[in-house]
């Protein structure tokens, strides 16, 4: 699965641990904190292109938070994820021919073109699925702790959602049915400081969202979304505690999201400097110098690093504009699935 | 199974509705462990109707599950859970609460399938009373079956009977796409016409049943209707008015093929339902015979009987007028036969 050959590697799953721990660890999480940058780069330019249609939610800017959560995952351990959600599934392990083939509405897409940018789902990388609906993927996730509790599995399930779910109905009660019921389940908040267009200073009357944790029992941490180490160790912690039995944790990985919310966005809600302050705690080049100042990597393997994301996002690219397109003949017979015999 | 009910024979026996439901509950979860039932009140308290009475001293809390009132966060854990490989089955107190879980039952359950590209699917019963008649006002008393039927991806049951009520929901049960199963409050203590088989006997879904047939008019009807319909066909068949009456059972989809059938022999077609008129799943019952040739073989202008388009009130004369009685299913049939010849 995993072949390091002087930094280059033919990659499936992401390897598990401790960025820092050894030489492959770190190349591993920069590779996939590069492809998720790399990705939505992508997306962004076949957009401008004219290439893909509908909506996009890019997550630049957030890559520490969804790859620091997923190296403390198994490859058995459940995700939901939310309209943001590219870099959930990339860190989990999706194939990214599979994903940008979803995009540009091709058969061979992970939804076979009916799904898009927001309901790519993974069967076998443990995703079920990126979610239109604010906050609709948090009981999911509840729930599949509930059936890894009930069928003895010994497998965690982590809702990644942002700030503004925090306020869906949906949240609470999810939260409340997962720790009276001591559920293996992560609620991973990325706090990128606005819904849309509301800041979390107007929609919340607490600074730290996972203080929301404390009316329902639950331990709540904050860690700088952008460090991927901190976020790796909150998530290990909280994925050791939830399957020792101890129930579920808040985690609020504090980042921002450099991009609109969305293809319409026209920023008006923040200013320039803003958004130019943060993107001077990029998150890539936070783990870049962490490496560096520890020894880790060179800077000609960093370099080599990112070249391969590059090339396996480019690779991807090709492939899946050549694919067939979805045809909309056998939809009727897709809304169900068959009842075996 | 069986060594407590009142046998008439050795294969079969009279059960009511609350009855044959509990049985195939309790026969589905003893032939798989995946089963598990959840809700409020299921547990020591039975469920608000008793369906679930006793079977959390056979079956334990950890399959019968009680929950806080918090009908979106079991539904979404319920989706969770039928995603990661259980099949719950949900009782929500009331059909009206389903307004409360509506986000995971329509746009996560009924679309994961088909939106998520196919490779998940979501094996979910939701059981919930509907209906009018119990003087509870108009947040108790509704008929919503239109609504689910409404939504591509939902199945929609809705049995008459206890000894469809037992084979549908143990179909439903085996199912795995997510079947909303909706039980008229009247019908619990209703002992019905037919005894129930011993057993683990499957009544497929997606089956209309002929009730009883004659060659005057066809009277297509749901729920507690076809009980009403029952009554005003015994009562003409007396006079010499030969009624067929059928009940689709499974209203979404829908069998049409028997309906169609008996219009063919009949020409003449009366369609009853408890839920309001206004945009009714009647009115599809109609809008399939009149855009197909059996349209041509009409003797008489197809009529409607339903609900008021009003909320149901709550004095019982007031509620008694909501929706369609006894007399007025009888009315209207004697006037189509009547006049139109």
């Amino acid at each position: 699965m995993h072949k390091c050959e002087s930094g280059k590697m033919t990659t499936t799953q992401l390897l598990k641990g401790n960025p820092l721990s050894s030489k492959e660890h770190a190349t591993h999480a920069l590779l996939y904190m590069w492809k998720v940058r790399k990705f939505e780069e992508a997306v962004k330019d076949l957009f401008g292109r004219g290439m893909m249609h509908g909506t996009m939610h890019l997550s630049i800017g957030q890559e520490a938070s969804a790859t620091g959560m997923c190296l403390a995952l198994d490859l058995a351990d459940q995700i939901t994820s939310t309209h943001r959600g590219h870099g959930h599934c990339i860190a989990k392990g999706a194939d990214l021919t599979r994903m940008i083939a979803e995009l540009l509405g091709k058969k061979i897409g992970y939804c076979g073109g009916r799904g898009g940018s927001m309901h790519i789902a993974d069967v076998e990388t443990g995703n079920l699925g990126a979610n239109g609906v604010v906050g609709g993927g948090i009981p999911i996730a509840v729930g599949a702790a509930l059936a890894s509790k009930l069928q003895k599995k010994g497998t965690v399930a982590v809702s990644f959602f942002g700030d503004g779910a925090m306020n869906e109905g949906a949240f609470h009660e999810a939260a409340n049915l997962a720790a009276i019921w001591k559920l293996p389940v992560i609620f991973f908040c990325e706090n990128n400081h606005y819904g849309m267009s509301s800041s979390t200073e107007k929609a919340f009357a607490i600074d730290k969202l996972s203080d929301r944790g404390l009316g329902y029992g639950i331990p709540g941490v904050t860690v700088d979304g952008n460090n991927i180490v901190e976020v790796y160790e909150a998530a290990q912690a909280a994925v050791a505690r939830a399957k020792n039995g101890e129930g579920p944790t808040i985690i609020e990985a504090v980042t921002y999201r450099w991009e609109g919310h969305s293809r319409s966005d026209k920023n008006l809600y923040r200013t320039k400097e803003e958004i130019e302050e943060w993107k001077h705690k990029d998150p890539i080049p936070k783990f870049i110098s962490i490496l560096l100042e520890k020894n880790l990597l060179s800077q000609q393997e960093i370099d080599a690093v990112q070249q391969q994301a590059y090339d396996e996002i480019m690779q991807a690219v090709n492939e899946a504009v050549k694919a067939e397109s979805a045809e909309p003949s056998g939809l009727l017979d897709a809304v169900f699935k068959k009842v075996s015999a | 199974m069986s060594d407590k009910s009142d046998k008439t024979d050795t294969n079969s026996r009279m059960l009511t509705m609350a009855e044959s439901l509990r049985e195939a509950m309790t026969i589905a979860m003893t032939e798989r462990d995946d089963v598990f039932l959840m809700g409020e009140d299921v547990g020591i308290y039975g469920g608000a109707f008793g369906v679930s009475s006793e079977m959390q001293n056979k079956f334990g809390p950890e399959r019968i599950i009680d929950t806080p009132i918090s009908e979106l966060g079991i539904v979404g854990a319920a989706v969770g859970a039928a995603l990661a490989g259980m099949r719950p089955i949900v009782e929500i107190q009331f059909s009206d609460f389903t307004a409360q879980a509506m986000d995971q039952i329509a746009n996560q359950a009924a679309k994961i399938h088909f939106m998520l590209g196919g490779a998940l699917h979501v094996p979910l019963v939701l059981r919930t009373p509907q209906g009018s008649g119990t003087g509870a006002a108009a947040q108790h008393s509704q008929v919503l079956e239109t609504w689910f039927a409404n939504i591509p991806g939902l199945k929609v049951v809705v049995p008459s009977n206890p000894a469809d009520a037992k084979g549908l929901l143990l179909s439903a049960i085996d199912d795995p796409n997510p079947v909303i199963f909706l039980e008229h409050k009247l019908l619990y203590k209703f002992p019905g016409r037919d005894s129930v088989p011993e057993g683990s006997q499957r009544i497929p879904l997606g089956v209309s049943k002929v009730v009883r047939r004659g060659s005057d008019l066809t009277i297509v009807a749901t729920g507690i209707m076809v009980n009403k319909s029952w009554d005003v066909a015994e009562k003409l068949a007396a006079e010499g008015i030969n009624i067929t009456l059928i009940d689709p059972r499974t209203i979404s989809p829908l069998d049409m093929e028997p309906i169609h059938e008996s219009v063919l022999e009949t020409g003449r077609l009366l369609v009853v339902q408890e839920g309001p008129s206004h945009g009714g799943f009647i009115n599809e019952v109609i809008a399939r015979v009149s855009e197909s040739s059996t349209f041509g073989s009409l003797i008489a202008p197809i009529k409607r009987l339903a609900g008021m388009n009003i909320p149901i009130p709550y004095a019982p004369q007031l509620e008694r007028a909501a929706v369609p009685q006894v007399e007025d299913i009888e009315a209207a049939a004697r006037e189509i036969v009547k006049n139109w010849r």
